[in-house]
């Protein structure tokens, strides 16, 4: 018998010793990326997007900080006769593909250490709260509901105003609300699995309440919590630039797709590309993100719609 | 029934209380909030000058009673800059604030929830797959770049809107169509699937069976019964944009309260931003509050033990 383990096309396959097996939901979901577009589209975005993080001194055309007041704001395709700037340059005469190049490494930065931090301690109350249960529970959840009935964004605001912007402060005051809605998933989750059959048995035959969380409970509220990552991250890529845009993100000259849109805003009237290239690349990488978190979303659990 | 609504009240009333503690701590967080309040200039006479006046060589417990004292009153101390009280200067923007995010409601409800049951009701069709499409895009677009870009296109490039402040309804449209496109997308998408799951539902099958009129079963059963789950998100909508169209405010130079709050950051007013936040917070809460009485009296299958 001739099984495709290639592109798992059946749920059903054997394995090397030649037993009969479940493809898992991730088989399922790297498989459903083949007939899914806008999956790989999404994907793709994401891929191109880190990469320019990573590679940014390599792939950059010149050095973002460079100024030369006598090429500012110049439209792109412009030529000084040494080369071309294919996105133009900024009011102090940067090249502005450069500093868009440069501002992928803070927006991911910050989306995703804080995607990791809200993640992981949404993560551990969600499972604590949901395990244990009683007063334990009792407290996480009055403080899930005390985070929730705040406004972000204008405590945000104050936060770094009184701190002072750096990116530690970005992160953390960003991780500030979206670390309840991990952990009432994960919760969520946690209570009907400890009812489960398998997790009984691992009690009844003395597993301590440690094992049990980490072998047999974390793995299954795994896919929620890679799910909500994924969707926030194009929210947390957004709420950074929308921070740096009001002057309290990672300060200058740091480039940031946001702090970028800012300075261009007042040359608005003069020159379209200073403020309409940060937008874009923003509104592409999260695009990008908001497609994975959808496909994710589908494959492993379309349950989780309304997030 | 009546013991979830006493509950529920006490429960927001201690949110509030909680607001003031955390506004309280504010200014605590960095240790010595004279520092904050001055210029670094400032001689060493003048911050024992300013700490006597503030009355922060108190101990931390007997500043917080006088703090809750004076704020049950409303009085959140003069604002640094207009040497006015701040509580009635964010009161002042507070209509501009208030006036912008019902617009932003009214437009995401008014355009977010026919899209979405049009794009349920011919599930599949060209219609649907193009609103999706639209929806997913617009979520992941910044709605304050779209804000600048319609400051571009309608007043730069047209210029047939004006580009700042507040005034008639050619003013209002662009700050409060800009502030509603994430929740007008999200509204559609969520009022979709909420209406494909409604129509799976067996009542509807036997709405059917009965031989019903298919518009009466989609307005009658089948919007209806969405309509639940939706209160909840437009209530959290509501509250989300009452506090949080702090950068729409700046882009467009509208006079309101997140506008305010980044002028007196920038100025480091802190009773205007202490206001603010009370503000805000204490509405929030109270909007939550209103959303959840609403949800219990209109879906009486959920117990409230």
């Amino acid at each position: 018998m001739t099984v495709d383990r290639e592109g798992i096309q059946s749920p059903l396959y054997l394995d090397d010793d030649g037993l009969l097996r479940e493809s898992s939901r991730w088989q399922k979901a790297v498989a459903s990326l083949r007939k899914d577009k806008s999956a790989l589209f999404g994907v793709l975005i994401l891929l191109v997007v880190v990469l320019c993080a990573v590679l940014a001194p390599i792939i950059s055309p010149a050095n973002p900080h460079e100024q030369l007041l006598s090429r500012s704001l110049k439209p792109p395709l412009w030529s000084d006769g040494q080369r071309i700037y294919i996105l133009g340059t900024d009011h102090l005469g940067r090249d502005f593909l450069s500093r868009l190049i440069y501002g992928t490494r803070v927006s991911l930065a910050v989306g995703f250490f804080a995607v990791f931090l809200t993640g992981s301690v949404g993560l551990l109350v969600g499972l604590v709260s949901g395990y244990f249960g009683g007063k334990v529970d009792f407290v996480f959840m009055r403080l899930v509901d005390l985070v929730l009935s705040f406004p972000f964004i204008l405590l945000a605001l104050a936060t770094i105003a009184i701190v002072g912007p750096s990116l530690t402060v970005l992160i953390l005051v960003m991780s500030m609300r979206i670390w309840v809605i991990y952990a009432r998933v994960v919760r969520g989750e946690v209570l009907s699995l400890r009812e489960q059959e398998f997790v009984q048995g691992a009690r009844s035959i003395g597993s301590s309440h440690i094992r049990i969380i980490f072998r047999h409970i974390l793995p299954n509220v795994l896919a929620p919590v890679i799910i909500i990552a994924s969707i926030y991250l194009g929210r947390m890529i957004i709420i950074e630039a929308g921070l740096s845009f009001l002057g309290l993100g990672v300060p200058p000259p740091t480039p940031t797709w946001g702090g970028l849109l800012s300075d261009g805003k007042v040359h608005l009237y003069t020159a379209w590309w200073v403020v309409t290239f940060p937008g874009l690349a923003i509104t592409i990488t999260v695009l990008g993100s908001n497609l994975v978190g959808d496909w994710l979303r589908n494959v492993l659990d379309p349950r989780l719609k309304s997030l | 029934m009546g013991s979830y609504v006493i509950k529920r009240v006490i429960q927001a009333f201690f949110l509030i209380k909680l607001v003031m503690v955390i506004v309280f701590l504010l200014l605590h967080m960095t240790g010595d909030p004279v520092l904050i309040m001055l210029d670094t200039d400032a001689t060493s006479e003048d911050i024992a000058e300013m700490r006597k006046v503030m009355g922060f060589d108190q101990p931390l417990w007997v500043q917080y009673i006088r703090f809750f004292k004076s704020a049950l009153k409303g009085d959140f101390g003069e604002s640094i800059e207009h040497g006015e009280p701040a509580m009635a200067l964010v009161l002042e923007r507070f209509p501009a604030t208030l006036e912008m995010a019902l617009g932003a409601f009214m437009f995401a409800v008014v355009i977010g929830i026919p899209f979405g049951c049009l794009a349920a009701f011919k599930e599949g069709s060209l219609y649907d797959k193009i609103c999706i499409g639209i929806t997913v895009l617009i979520q992941a677009v910044p709605d304050f770049w779209l804000a600048i870009m319609s400051i571009m296109f309608f007043s730069v490039f047209l210029g047939v809107l004006p580009s700042f402040g507040r005034g008639g309804w050619q003013h209002f449209i662009m700050p409060a169509f800009a502030a509603s496109t994430y929740h007008m997308a999200r509204l559609a998408r969520l009022m979709r699937s909420q209406m494909l799951e409604v129509m799976r539902q067996d009542y509807i099958r036997t709405a059917r069976a009965k031989g019903l009129n298919e518009k009466v079963i989609l307005m009658v059963h089948a919007l209806k019964n969405s309509a639940i789950p939706i209160v909840t998100v437009l209530g959290l909508d509501l509250g989300i944009l009452l506090g949080g169209t702090v950068i729409i405010e700046v882009v467009f130079a509208w006079p309101g309260v997140g506008r305010l709050v980044i002028e007196a950051i920038s100025n480091r007013d802190f009773p205007i931003v202490q206001s603010a936040v009370f503000l805000m917070a204490s509405g929030f809460v109270l909007i939550n509050l209103m959303v959840d009485l609403l949800y219990a009296y209109l879906d009486p299958r959920i117990s409230y033990a």
